[in-house]
């Protein structure tokens, strides 16, 4: 069984961590994992850093541009992340745009994240059929877990299809929009994270887009399995640097 | 060979549409409706009445004597530089304008380069009394001032996008990013045949008004309805793909699509796609465009505004490599000397985009009898401040 399929089945919320690899600095990547999985976080997130992010907003956009400023390339992250199972056993996720591993090859980049020990991909602008249809034999072989999106737009029968290929958690977007921290959900996101959990899927649901403190993280816990924090936590990384990672997941719990 | 798209999508191995789910709705919603909604009676009644009274068309096919003894073949210049609003980029927001009312939306976002495209957009929206938001790259409001002035007199908004290369691309980003904001009521015009399909497919057909109308002017001037060659510039592919539309599978009819080449395909400032490019995503459509050898989207260059862009159109990518079209890249120097070639010779004033292609002529030898077709996509007025500046008029 995948490291994404054992979380899922553990008896509680989890709590997964975006951050955007190369930010603040080069080298930061390990250091900040380790801190992380000791603070308690469950699953992290590694942001493949991309020139035109389309569905992030501009605390992820500033991160990943100052990122590929310091320098970050795919080859250089999976350098990085090359030992990281000597140290680090939760769920590990590469999240990035499609046009970067179509440029190492698809292939090529699914055995070096099998090699590492990376446990899932999520590719916001890689279409679900697309995905079916080209790479979901590869990502297979190499028991790699793809990731799909869903909004308040999508509708049942797609949320039912994503659910029928998704062989680890699908991703619930809080509400329409880009990357961003919010404050509090409104009800219309409470009625939205009601309306999914009827649905009784198969896959359990993850919430992220908006999460960024203990209100918001509770309110979409309530109904899904657990949340994503991405924005809120690059801005803390950029107030208080990575030595102090692990404060972080305490005081959103 | 096809060079139309396929169900799927797909110009050959280019096009698709590489969205995030959060623009698959309203993508699936156009790509459901957009045909058969062109298809109405009603529409295109009315995409023709305007297209006939408001922006003037047909516009002409006009012999030019002067340039073609000086170049010792045939040219006809078609006049989309006429057109209201002075740009070919009017038929496609004319097009779409009537496309959102059909859907429903009440809110329109569009981006901008050289400025034509949002004007055209903020034009049809003043028509329309419809809400009109313009993403323009902080440096293209700079260089493109009296466009800018336009779209504000027009009731548009115009918010400068201030990321990456703060041109282009980077207002196509962040329109993109609106439409995911804003996924109900809001119909996102794209001004070049760019983009997830089917758009693509979709602005090709609006434009494709301009190969109709040159099919038919062509018969009473020459007697035949196919030119020799017909040449067009291309940033995204708009112009060019309304110019080649009719003449795709009439293989006799040579397509020359112009390139910018900035200040030369070497010299790390240049928008020339085809030739710098390779296959990947861009605007969540796989054709060629610009990039690092990692899959980092690279910084175009040209004098012109509408001309850089990292990417091109996926039916221009597929022309290049069936070998459907000729690709031939030009200087911003070439380019204004054949602006100011134009301007001395038959009194038009081109726009910067529009005189790539008549940098053609001095590049490659035509035939006496060659019946040559430039697609004129633009007027000068707008690029006034760059021609007095590299001629220090
Ligand atoms: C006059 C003119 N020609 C050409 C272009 C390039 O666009 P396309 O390649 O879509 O025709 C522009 C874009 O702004 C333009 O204003």
């Amino acid at each position: 069984m995948n490291r994404i399929q054992q979380k899922l089945q553990e008896d509680k919320k989890l709590l997964s961590i975006y951050f955007t690899a190369g930010y603040p600095n080069l080298n930061d990547t390990v250091t900040i994992i380790e801190n992380l999985e000791k603070s308690g976080v469950d699953m992290i997130e590694i942001g493949l850093p991309f020139s035109d992010p389309l569905a992030d907003g501009p605390t992820i956009q500033a991160s990943s541009t100052q990122a590929l400023k310091n320098g970050m390339t795919t080859e250089i992250l999976f350098q990085q992340l090359k030992d990281i199972r000597k140290t680090v056993s939760i769920p590990l996720i590469i999240m990035g745009y499609f046009n970067p591993i179509l440029q190492y090859g698809v292939e090529a980049f699914c055995e070096k994240c099998a090699e590492i020990g990376i446990d899932g991909l999520i590719i916001p602008d890689l279409p679900v059929d697309v995905y079916h249809e080209e790479y979901e034999a590869l990502f297979n072989q190499y028991n790699l877990i793809n990731t799909f999106l869903i909004t308040p737009q999508t509708s049942d029968e797609r949320i039912k299809y994503i659910d029928s290929i998704s062989k680890g958690f699908i991703y619930m977007v809080s509400s329409a929009g880009v990357t961003g921290a919010k404050n509090s959900f409104g009800s219309a996101q409470t009625d939205y994270f009601k309306r999914i959990a009827d649905l009784n899927l198969n896959a359990p649901q993850i919430v992220g887009f908006g999460i960024s403190n203990t209100e918001t993280f509770k309110a979409a816990t309530q109904y899904a399995k657990g949340a994503i924090i991405g924005s809120a936590f690059i801005k803390f990384l950029k107030e208080n640097g990575t030595e102090k990672t692990s404060e972080f997941a305490t005081f959103v719990r | 060979m096809s060079y139309h798209v396929n169900e799927k999508g797909y110009y050959g191995e280019f096009g698709g549409a590489y969205i995030p789910e959060m623009l698959y709705p309203n993508v699936e919603e156009l790509r459901q409706n957009y045909l058969k909604i062109m298809a109405e009676p009603d529409f295109q009644k009315e995409f023709n009445q305007l297209l006939k009274d408001y922006v003037g068309r047909p516009s002409p096919l006009y012999f030019a004597s002067r340039l073609s003894k000086k170049h010792n073949t045939k040219i006809y210049l078609k006049r989309e530089d006429l057109n209201h609003t002075g740009a070919h980029k009017v038929n496609n927001t004319i097009g779409q304008i009537l496309m959102a009312k059909r859907l429903g939306k009440t809110r329109i976002i569009a981006e901008t380069g050289a400025g034509q495209h949002g004007v055209a957009t903020a034009t049809v929206c003043a028509l329309m009394g419809i809400q009109c938001v313009v993403y323009m790259g902080e440096i293209d409001i700079a260089r493109q001032a009296p466009n800018v002035a336009r779209m504000k007199m027009l009731g548009a908004e115009v918010v400068a996008a201030t990321s990456g290369s703060k041109t282009l691309k980077d207002a196509t980003n962040e329109a993109i990013r609106d439409w995911i904001n804003n996924p109900v009521d809001t119909h996102y015009i794209i001004g070049s045949v760019v983009g997830p399909h089917p758009y693509p497919d979709m602005v090709a057909r609006f434009q494709s008004v301009v190969s109709e109308e040159i099919k038919k002017q062509l018969l009473t001037h020459e007697g035949t309805e196919f030119p020799n060659h017909v040449i067009a510039c291309v940033g995204g592919g708009s112009n060019a793909a309304g110019a080649f539309y009719h003449f795709l599978d009439e293989e006799k009819v040579n397509l020359i699509a112009v390139e910018a080449a900035g200040h030369g395909v070497d010299s790390g400032e240049s928008a020339a796609t085809s030739i710098l490019g390779k296959e990947g995503i861009i605007h969540g459509s796989k054709t060629l465009l610009m990039q690092t050898k990692d899959g980092q989207i690279t910084e175009p260059y040209s004098i012109s505004a509408g001309l850089d862009y990292p990417g091109v159109g996926p039916l221009h990518a597929h022309l290049f490599k069936t070998g459907r079209a000729e690709f031939i890249a030009i200087t911003d120097d070439q380019a204004m000397t054949a602006g100011m070639e134009l301007t001395k010779l038959e009194g038009i004033i081109p726009a910067i985009e529009s005189s790539h292609a008549f940098a053609v002529l001095k590049e490659k030898q035509f035939q006496p009898e060659d019946i040559v077709i430039i697609n004129l996509s633009g007027r000068g007025d707008k690029d006034l401040d760059t021609y007095i500046k590299h001629f220090n008029l």
